[in-house]
């Protein structure tokens, strides 16, 4: 582990960020009236990364998508992309550089008047590409995306789903090395959600592409994200591999990424352990082992175990004979969880308040 | 006054025909022109001022201002005091005073107010986010305002296209006043100082067909270039066919 890190601080050993943000600033009116949106978001992305910004409306997400395509200036900081600090670039070498970065926006905005095909030819257009070239490219694209029977449907022939797909078609027509995804998947049904998730995982896959992923939605987030940052008042507090924070459980946005759970009540003289799989190697069988270990049962009063990127992450909830104390805690250590007594259940507290 | 004194002036059933036709041809000339000016003169200055203003392509409060107030001033005149106001002005570029050159002026000027105003209203119909999504495209200010603006717009354009035309035929006829020629000129000096009922009982009939025709080739247009509307006719044509064989 400690190796790890060390070498994971060492810029040598790092592929180089095809996206970065530092100290990225955005504020509003002058004076008294000033409002800062974003506070020195810094940030980078890898190739064939895809970061999740995750927090609630009001945080600064929509400021960020701009800023991060230039369409809104940054009062200060830099945006850089494949080693170019976008931020300096005059308006028509912006409009040029901008191409770097497709991006996929809520609702896909799509042209009511235009077919699919002719929505995903629209940067070819602005670049100037032939009619041949663009009907090749816009082919490809629609197949890539599996609309290749809808190239000639209206918008409003589509469904959310669709719009959304013809969206990442048309983000994706000049080959970004960059996706920018605001809110894409807002206001779709979970199965196209998970659909459209899928989709931009496959092209990350396939294009190597760098991904920032911008939504309010945590369980959205554990589908598609490597890394995570939560944008709160404008900065980034908290961020890290998705990973690492499920299997940190001081970690407060660990702590939200995983399933909310209504769990059993414990049986009588039970204690409850709250239970978090901290290591990257939690042994499967641990429950079994772990009440031989400890010579009583224990009791599962809710769980949520997932495999995110290879790892086993999670946490149980568990009720224990209370005569044991904190042997529990040393005893799960062994397996690579972290175990906390839980302050009080709801009835618990209900038979103190009684005697 | 009396019936026999009238009955000389009046105008045969079978004259009718001879003088109507030509009228309406003028005034189909004349509002063709007008038209084809205000289109022209009417897109660019509506796109113009609509990107001028607040959150437009090029924001510029100052310059929008100003220009909103021209047009302003030009729609709120009335059209035949307008027109009598730029007398001097129409007789510098034209070189007359009356006739249909002289008329397409003050209509032209008229037209140009009404028509920007139109254009500005449906081009801010158009969702800002697809505009956000051209300018993400690479699009530049004019590539956005052509394929995005005005091209989305299209059918709410041509709505406001038919009621200026109609507003033009309107105003042909007051301008029949200085002798523009057209429908308006013969429901005038027919109708209105000879007392011909019947002159203008016809000028009327045709002047609610042709504002009829405009309207329902106006309204065809704009089904037709509005992709749902252009379809679900399509769909329901072979059903209507198809109804009595069932």
């Amino acid at each position: 582990m400690l190796i790890a890190k060390v070498f994971g601080d060492n810029p040598f050993c790092e592929p180089s960020p095809v996206i970065e943000l530092t100290n990225l600033t955005k504020a509003y009116g002058r004076g008294d009236q000033r409002t800062v949106v974003l506070d020195g978001v810094t940030f980078r992305v890898d190739a064939g990364e895809i970061l999740a910004v995750v927090g609630p409306s009001g945080a600064g997400k929509s400021t960020l998508a701009q800023c991060i395509n230039l369409l809104t200036p940054p009062t200060s900081g830099s945006v850089v992309v494949n080693g170019e600090d976008l931020t300096t670039l005059s308006a028509g070498k912006l409009r040029v550089a901008r191409r770097r970065i497709g991006t996929v926006f809520q609702a896909a905005g799509l042209l009511e008047r235009r077919t699919a095909a002719e929505n995903v030819a629209l940067p070819l257009d602005y670049l100037g590409v032939t009619a041949s070239e663009t009907k090749r490219r816009v082919a490809e694209l629609l197949d890539r995306v599996g609309l290749a029977d809808r190239a000639g449907h209206y918008p409003f022939q589509l469904s959310g789903g669709q719009r959304q797909r013809v969206g990442i078609a048309r983000a994706l027509a000049l080959r970004p090395s960059v996706l920018l995804s605001d809110e894409a998947t807002a206001g779709l049904d979970p199965v196209t959600t998970d659909s459209v998730v899928d989709l931009l995982r496959e092209l990350r896959d396939d294009l190597n592409l760098s991904i920032v992923f911008i939504t309010h939605e945590m369980d959205t987030v554990l589908k598609i994200a490597d890394s995570v940052a939560r944008l709160d008042h404008g900065s980034i507090v908290e961020s890290g591999r998705i990973v690492d924070l499920l299997t940190n459980p001081r970690s407060s946005l660990g702590a939200e990424l995983r399933p909310q759970r209504f769990d059993a009540e414990p049986a009588a003289g039970q204690q409850i352990w709250n239970v978090v799989y901290d290591g990257t190697d939690v042994p499967a069988d641990w429950i079994a082992t772990a009440s031989q270990d400890l010579g009583v049962p224990l009791s599962i009063l809710g769980a949520s175990v997932q495999v995110v990127a290879g790892v086993s992450v999670g946490g149980v909830t568990l009720g224990v004979t209370a005569e044991l104390g904190d042997r529990v805690r040393g005893v799960l250590a062994r397996y690579g969880l972290s175990a906390d007594l839980a302050e009080h259940s709801p009835r618990t507290r209900a038979l103190e308040g009684v005697a | 006054m009396t019936e026999t004194l009238l009955a000389n002036a009046k105008v045969s059933v079978g004259e009718l025909p001879g003088l109507l036709f030509p009228a309406l041809v003028d005034t189909l000339i004349m509002v063709g022109i007008v038209m084809a000016i205000v289109v022209v003169v009417g897109v660019p200055l509506g796109a113009l001022v609509h990107n001028l203003a607040p959150g437009g392509l090029f924001e510029n409060p100052g310059l929008h201002t100003v220009l909103s107030w021209v047009i302003s001033v030009g729609r709120s005149l009335p059209f035949l005091i307008l027109m009598a106001s730029i007398m001097p002005f129409t007789r510098l570029i034209t070189g007359t005073n009356i006739g249909i050159a002289a008329a397409v002026v003050p209509m032209s000027l008229a037209g140009i107010a009404f028509f920007t105003r139109i254009v500005e209203n449906s081009l801010r119909s158009v969702p800002p986010s697809a505009v956000q999504v051209a300018r993400a495209s690479g699009g530049s200010p004019l590539q956005i305002i052509r394929t995005v603006q005005l091209g989305e717009a299209v059918p709410s354009i041509i709505g406001g296209l038919t009621i200026n035309v109609i507003a033009m035929i309107e105003y042909s006829a007051i301008a029949g006043t200085i002798g523009a020629g057209g429908i308006g000129y013969v429901a005038v000096t027919y109708g209105y100082q000879r007392f011909d009922q019947g002159v203008m009982l016809a000028t009327i009939v045709i002047l609610v067909i042709t504002v009829a025709a405009v309207q329902l080739i106006g309204d065809a247009l704009v089904r037709l270039t509005t992709p749902h509307r252009r379809l679900a006719a399509a769909a329901a044509r072979p059903l209507r066919r198809r109804a009595p064989a069932v």
